[in-house]
């Protein structure tokens, strides 16, 4: 069941559930953290409402850059702000940034010390009718090999505006992802945000399986969860809201009552949760695991239930590898 | 500029030129790498803005009204070190330990681990970036300090910096000063061969840019087109400086072979025998030094 004590949307398994895509969240949570701290400031490569900065350049016109279509001219000039007492906002598509910029985000910024936080959108096949060249697939593999940066995955716009919040707070730079495609609120406007914490969102009796989901994938592993439960299978879900620092501690606690893992991400298997998690386990208790994810692949254009069906990670295949590694443990 | 502040500015270049040549051989002892040529060419102007122009302050090197010096070639970093140790950030005898273990003075210089460095730089192209962002943050602050970045001929090759020419350029920043190392070398050979920038002066212009033309050398020359550079407030400036490569030590002057290679690492064509390299160096700069002394005011 849903886990009673972090007040999640009660009617998260209903047809008609609210749904928003978490770029909404971004622009919310960048005009909140803008009226609260007059450092904050954004930029733009050319894509400032559909990664929903516009909401921040309305309202503060004077801290918002226009860069045009320049990736790498935007994270550096944002780097030079960060060392002059602002805490500044850059914001693309991943592919772009912290994709095509990488090397100008590892040396001006990470190495740097510099107080930027990157927003990564567009992520993953739920991009969707963009096609590969625009689906971020390999962005979490791509940024969580740098050192002193916070990587925040928020799971629907509601969090994702927490999570916003959270990273202006912070000195660090951080990467945050979002989507283009509204996806279910999973959290109200009560449920907690900590970062650097997972959280156990639905809770099974005597769980055997613990699925450490991230981002919107997390409606698909709690949904998935519930058919299981019905089927007499009982699993954890968590939600994997950050993915740097990973919570060692929550991972070693979650998996010590089920003993088996199954990850769901939109992203590359590889370098992504999956990897986060198996490289923590491997430490001290390894576990069988089962990935969810995109197999060594690029995607294609279409919507995005085509594709998660065609790629394996939808609910019929997240259920599947839960009966897998449940077979594995035994 | 008088002959007595000239005099005074010649001598300390060339104090710089030898804290780069000691550095370059602590850095052959320590590790067997350093850029020359770069470092050599560059510290006339380096002289002139870090004592002459440039508003700083070494015993409160985070002043945040101090003027910005980004270095965005990281790889000529021997003589900001110099540059840095000279004007009081930290100890001159610290200039040995470069490119050496667990040295402050990084092979490409690092902000955050010594006093002065505003910039982590080395991979090329993207220091005009963040001096934009220097400069755009200072706007905001209401400040009027100035932003110098100092570029290289072979980095305008990269695209990024054309990212920022183009911005700056639109956005009409002023208080920006880039001085640009025209020196025609890069590692693989003379800059003109391996890929031309020419017409350069025309390119910034048509970018929104002043563009000034000096002899990058001629430390009257730097410091008339810094001067010029402050008072106009409409546009940024770009001081195009032709330097001589490997400035005051003969064997070296003009060769791109001395790009990426310490005094003292092995032999080569037309250059005194490796072990004699430093020496030689030394002891043309110092002669230079004497002959500035001695000259009649």
């Amino acid at each position: 069941m849903l886990n009673p004590n972090l007040n999640l949307n009660t009617k998260l398994f209903d047809t008609d559930v609210e749904k928003k895509p978490t770029r909404a969240g971004f622009g919310t949570g960048l005009v909140a953290l803008g009226k609260e701290d007059p450092n904050v400031v954004a930029l733009s490569a050319d894509l400032t409402e559909s990664t929903q900065v516009h909401l921040f350049a309305e309202k503060f016109p004077e801290r918002f850059f226009q860069v045009g279509v320049a990736e790498q001219n935007m994270a550096a000039i944002a780097a030079g702000l960060g060392v002059t007492g602002k805490t500044a906002f850059i914001s693309s598509y991943a592919t772009f940034s912290p994709g095509k910029n990488w090397e100008t985000i590892r040396t001006t910024i990470v190495y740097n010390k510099s107080n930027v936080k990157i927003a990564g959108h567009h992520s993953g096949i739920m991009t969707g009718p963009d096609g590969a060249t625009h689906q971020a697939t390999e962005d979490i593999a791509t940024t969580r090999c740098w050192p002193d940066i916070e990587i925040y995955v928020p799971c629907d716009a509601i969090e994702a505006e927490k999570a916003t919040i959270a990273s202006g707070k912070t000195k660090n730079p951080v990467y945050l992802r979002y989507s283009r495609d509204k996806t279910p609120l999973i959290t109200t406007s009560k449920t907690p945000f900590t970062p650097g914490r997972m959280q156990e969102f639905w809770q099974g009796n005597n769980p055997q399986v613990t699925i450490f989901a991230m981002g919107y994938m997390v409606y698909y592993a709690l949904v998935a969860a519930s058919e299981l439960e019905k089927e007499g299978v009982n699993v954890q879900v968590i939600n994997a809201s950050t993915i740097k620092p990973i919570d060692i501690e929550g991972i070693l606690n979650f998996t010590r009552q089920t003993g088996a893992v199954v990850t769901v991400e939109d992203h590359q298997i590889t370098g992504g949760l999956g990897s986060a998690i198996a490289e923590t386990l491997a430490r001290t208790t390894p576990l069988p695991i089962s990935f969810i994810g995109l197999q060594d692949t690029f995607a294609e254009t279409g919507t995005p239930a085509q594709l998660l069906k065609k790629y394996k990670m939808d609910v019929p295949a997240i259920k599947n590898a839960v009966r897998e590694v449940v077979r594995r443990k035994n | 500029m008088n002959e007595n502040k000239l005099k005074e500015l010649k001598l300390k270049a060339n104090e710089i030129r030898h804290l780069i040549i000691e550095a370059l051989d602590g850095a052959n002892h320590n590790t067997g790498s350093g850029h020359t040529g770069g470092p050599l060419g560059m510290a006339d102007v380096f002289t002139t803005l870090y004592f002459h122009h440039l508003q700083h302050n070494p015993e409160n090197p985070d002043d945040p009204d101090r003027d910005r010096l980004i270095l965005s070639n990281g790889h000529i970093c021997a003589v900001l070190y110099a540059s840095l140790a000279l004007s009081g950030y930290f100890p001159t005898s610290e200039l040995k330990t470069f490119r050496g273990f667990e040295t402050r003075l990084q092979g490409h210089p690092h902000r955050g681990i010594l006093p002065g460095i505003e910039n982590t730089s080395g991979p090329l192209g993207e220091g005009l970036s963040q001096a934009i962002g220097i400069a755009l943050a200072r706007d905001l602050d209401k400040k009027d300090y100035i932003v110098y970045c100092l570029t290289s001929d072979g980095e305008h090759q990269e695209g990024n910096i054309w990212e920022a020419a183009m911005f700056a350029g639109n956005k009409k920043l002023n208080n920006l000063i880039q001085i640009i190392d025209f020196n025609n070398i890069q590692i693989d050979g003379p800059v003109d061969e391996t890929m031309p920038l020419e017409p350069f002066k025309a390119k910034y212009e048509s970018f929104n840019w002043h563009a000034i033309e000096i002899d990058g050398n001629d430390i009257n020359a730097i410091s008339d087109a810094i001067t010029q550079a402050k008072n106009l407030k409409n546009k940024p400036v770009i001081i195009i400086a032709k330097t001589l490569p490997g400035k005051g030590v003969s064997y070296m002057e003009g060769s791109y072979k001395w790009h990426g290679m310490p005094p003292g690492l092995k032999d080569v064509e037309g250059a005194p025998p490796k072990d004699e390299q430093v020496k030689v160096a030394l002891k043309e700069i110092e002669e230079e030094k004497s002959r500035i002394m001695n000259k009649e005011l």
